[in-house]
């Protein structure tokens, strides 16, 4: 007979409106086991950490703790429960000093301060405001109050994400060692060679459902990558747009070892005209900087960034829209004004222009907004607000709104999240025309599926780094998804 | 000892204003005497508790804009009530008061937490409540607070420190630093801070947030009293307190936004402030001027504080 587990989640389910993040999610935790959670983008993974943490209540399913039912209504509820949590970004108050911060948590200082030390950090001043420390410290003294309150289960989010490798080294081992001693440790990541390292088994999810449940042995990524993907993407036919129809000449974009933060460390990247470039890669693995970047909100801290052959470097959001890069929110709400009409919305980048006073161009703007309003096919509430659309529509606002005013070069980040497959059918021919006029676009996308469908070729970045360039014929889900969890290929054509 | 003067460093510059200001004093008017200072602490007295309350509800990350409001309401209870009462009935509606004033700050902060409509909107829809109920208390100034409460904020006990000035001091302190040193103290500033950290480290959000606007309101009703007390009626009128507490809340190095700052410096700050307002009359300069010159100084103040929040979240 097999002990009972200390943890014991099973028919997990979770409803926003009308989506469904979780429909059947399952994960037995034993003491003194190492568990991977696992699932690719969108698959309900934070849905279900956030249950088990006690910050989202769950619809249906139970959770046991040494075997009885639990609600863990809150993230105290949970503590209180043993469960632990450290997540990716650092949880002590800034403005309070460590001290303090232990206190608010009910962290005895004494086991902390042997923590830390286990962990490698030799001086320690009780007395300094968090806000001041450093972030690699800031994420060992996270998980040294999470070892000091004695967990049953210690949850590690994405927690070395964003720390140098030596304290990584250090982190696994100290974990590892605290589950030989006998508490269940659940561990979630991108990395498979942190997996491979520290964890007994891994749990797969997929499309708000636990699809497996599999021990960590050699060879066993190609199973998990596989349990991930499911069978049905893989019937998908790639779009036959090959090398040859790559505009040549110039490029509009040149990237160079650009890196910023902890994040982005080398990533280097051509865009032409004409071109629509993918960029895949997990969560965290340096894309949102490489966005910011482009769109002027933060600058590089190394590498180089040339436009149509000058060297540019931007200060401020208003030298890259001067430049001719235009950046697409993948948040709608960042990029219209939702209270203001349809028609309003499309004309703003006409009229927006610094440096133009004066009356506007009533009757160019006017028709070249019916252009795009018809192009749209969403012309009979162009006079509404924009905020009675539905998502998908709006998007296509965000993106239809350039086809109207012209655009040099377009940066897409994620725009299909949380879109109905109707319109997302209807985006990709928009960003395809805009291409065809001319413009070179660069795509984030979290869905392997649509470096297919939309794009030419795909960059696939994983640790800050350019990993692998597929073209889009050969951008099987199967070989996307290795990249982007950094597993070599066979194929190797980077 | 560095680490304290790096974090007290405004608290001392704040001295050194104040020490400035007293040679300014001395200056414009040599004859400037211990009295003199006796009615500057009781004309500073309300504002000091209405700062203290302002200073907790912007620490836990919010504003009040009724605080002028609850304590009209304070001071009329007050004053209708005591009225020919005698002693054990004049102690005992103070305590009713305070009480009254936790639970128009409770009422204020759980308004907030269940409609989830910003503090700023809540408290300011408050402000005319709050103000409507003390016009139904007492539609006039009237009523007559208990002659031997009127006494104790007169004169003083040792020259140059007034009574007015113990009775501030001592009341925030009493209320503020077993609160300062509490759990809840902490979860004030943490919920200031940083919600999801401090939500994720257990805090109970919802109820930190009443009980900082429920410290407000007691801080307001401390006020009222001592307005009624100074004055000797109840006055149905919010009077000019809600700019004032937040500008010396601010220039008191509390900082909009919530989670950085104390009392201490807003206390300080109303000294500072009051005093600049006496010095303005002793030199003469024109009433009306006066008050220009006192809504430019709190204008500065507070859009140099929201400037330092920008900056402060920023970096």
């Amino acid at each position: 007979m097999t002990p009972q587990p200390v943890l014991d989640a099973s028919g997990v389910a979770k409803r926003f409106g009308a989506v469904t993040a979780l429909s059947d999610a399952a994960l037995t935790v034993h003491a003194g086991e190492v568990v991977a959670l696992m699932g690719a983008n969108g698959a309900g993974k934070s849905t279900f950490v956030k249950i088990l943490t006690g910050a989202l209540k769950r619809d249906a399913g139970t959770v046991r703790i040494d075997g009885t039912d639990s609600t863990i209504s809150s993230p105290a509820a949970a503590r209180r429960a043993g469960i632990v949590p450290v997540y990716q970004e650092p949880a002590l108050i800034p403005d309070l000093t460590v001290r303090d911060n232990l206190r608010l948590g009910d962290t005895p200082v004494d086991p902390f301060l042997h923590w830390t030390r286990e962990l490698g950090i030799e001086s320690l001043d009780l007395s300094e405001t968090a806000g001041r420390l450093p972030l690699a410290t800031l994420r060992i003294l996270d998980l040294a109050r999470a070892l000091a309150a004695e967990p049953k289960v210690l949850m590690l989010d994405e927690m070395t994400a964003a720390l140098p490798t030596n304290l990584v080294e250090r982190v696994l081992k100290t974990v590892r060692y605290q589950a030989d001693n006998g508490i269940a440790v659940i561990y979630i990541s991108h990395r498979f060679t942190e997996i491979a390292q520290l964890c007994d088994r891994a749990s797969v999810l997929r499309d708000g459902h636990t699809v497996g449940d599999v021990p960590i042995e050699p060879g066993v990524e190609d199973r998990i990558v596989e349990m991930m993907l499911g069978t049905a993407l893989t019937s998908s036919e790639p779009a036959p747009r090959g090398a040859e129809a790559r505009p040549a000449g110039k490029p509009r974009l040149r990237a160079r070892g650009l890196a910023a933060g902890t994040a982005l460390e080398d990533v280097s990247f051509d865009l032409h005209p004409g071109e629509v470039l993918g960029v895949v890669a997990l969560e965290g693995q340096g894309q949102d900087e490489l966005f910011d970047i482009l769109a002027g909100f933060r600058p590089a801290d190394r590498g180089t960034l040339e436009v149509d052959g000058a060297p540019r470097r931007f200060r401020h959001p208003a030298d890259a829209i001067a430049a001719g890069l235009t950046y697409v929110p993948g948040d709608r709400a960042h990029a219209l004004l939702a209270g203001r009409s349809v028609r309003e919305n499309i004309a703003l980048p006409l009229t927006a222009r610094m440096g133009r006073w004066g009356p506007i161009g009533m009757r160019a703007e006017a028709e070249k907004v019916a252009a795009a309003i018809e192009r749209l096919q969403i012309d009979t509430r162009a006079q509404g607000e924009v905020q009675r659309l539905s998502g998908g529509n709006q998007q296509k606002v965000t993106i239809g709104r350039w086809l109207a005013k012209g655009v040099e070069t377009l940066l897409l980040f994620d725009p299909t999240r949380g879109i109905d497959v109707r319109t997302k059918g209807q985006i990709y021919p928009l960003v395809r025309e805009l291409a065809d006029q001319g413009a070179a676009v660069l795509f984030y996308t979290s869905e392997l599926e649509e470096v297919r469908r939309a794009c030419d070729r795909a960059v696939v970045i994983f640790k800050g780094r350019v990993v692998e360039v597929i073209e889009a014929a050969e951008a099987t889900d199967e070989r996307l998804m290795r990249a982007a969890y950094g597993l070599q290929t066979s194929e190797g054509a980077a | 000892m560095i680490r304290v003067l790096r974090n007290q460093a405004w608290v001392l510059g704040l001295v050194g204003l104040l020490f400035a200001l007293a040679l300014v004093t001395k200056a414009i008017q040599p004859t400037y005497s211990a009295s003199g200072f006796e009615s500057l602490a009781r004309a500073a007295l309300p504002f000091a508790f209405a700062t203290a309350g302002m200073a907790v509800a912007i620490l836990v990350g919010g504003i009040d804009l009724s605080v002028a409001s609850m304590m009209a309401v304070a001071s009329v209870t007050a004053a209708v009530l005591m009225e020919g009462a005698g002693v054990g009935t004049s102690i005992g509606v103070v305590f009713l008061v305070l009480g009254i004033g936790l639970a128009m700050g409770a009422i204020n902060g759980a308004l907030i937490v269940v409609t989830k409509v910003p503090d700023i909107v809540v408290t300011l829809a408050m402000l005319y409540v709050w103000e409507g109920v003390a016009l139904l208390i007492l539609n006039a100034p009237g009523g007559q607070v208990a002659p031997w409460l009127q006494q104790l904020i007169r004169g003083s006990v040792l020259p140059w420190v007034p009574n007015a000035l113990i009775l501030a001091v001592v009341g925030v302190a009493i209320v503020w630093v077993p609160i300062r040193r509490s759990k809840l103290g902490l979860a004030i500033y943490a919920v200031g801070s940083d919600p999801l950290a401090a939500y994720r480290s257990g805090v109970n959000i919802a109820g930190t947030r009443i009980a900082a606007y429920a410290i407000c309101g007691l801080f307001s009703a401390m006020g009222g009293l001592t307005l009624a007390m100074s004055t000797g009626i109840g006055e149905p009128i919010p009077g000019p307190y809600l700019l004032a507490a937040v500008a010396a809340a601010v220039l008191g190095g509390v900082v909009l936004g919530g989670g950085i700052g104390g009392l201490v410096g807003p206390l300080l700050a109303v000294l500072i402030l009051r005093l600049v307002r006496q010095d303005l009359t002793l030199a003469s300069v024109d009433p009306n001027v006066t008050t220009i010159v006192e809504g430019t100084i709190m204008v500065g103040v507070v859009m140099l504080g929201g400037i330092l929040a920008l900056r402060s979240r920023r970096s």
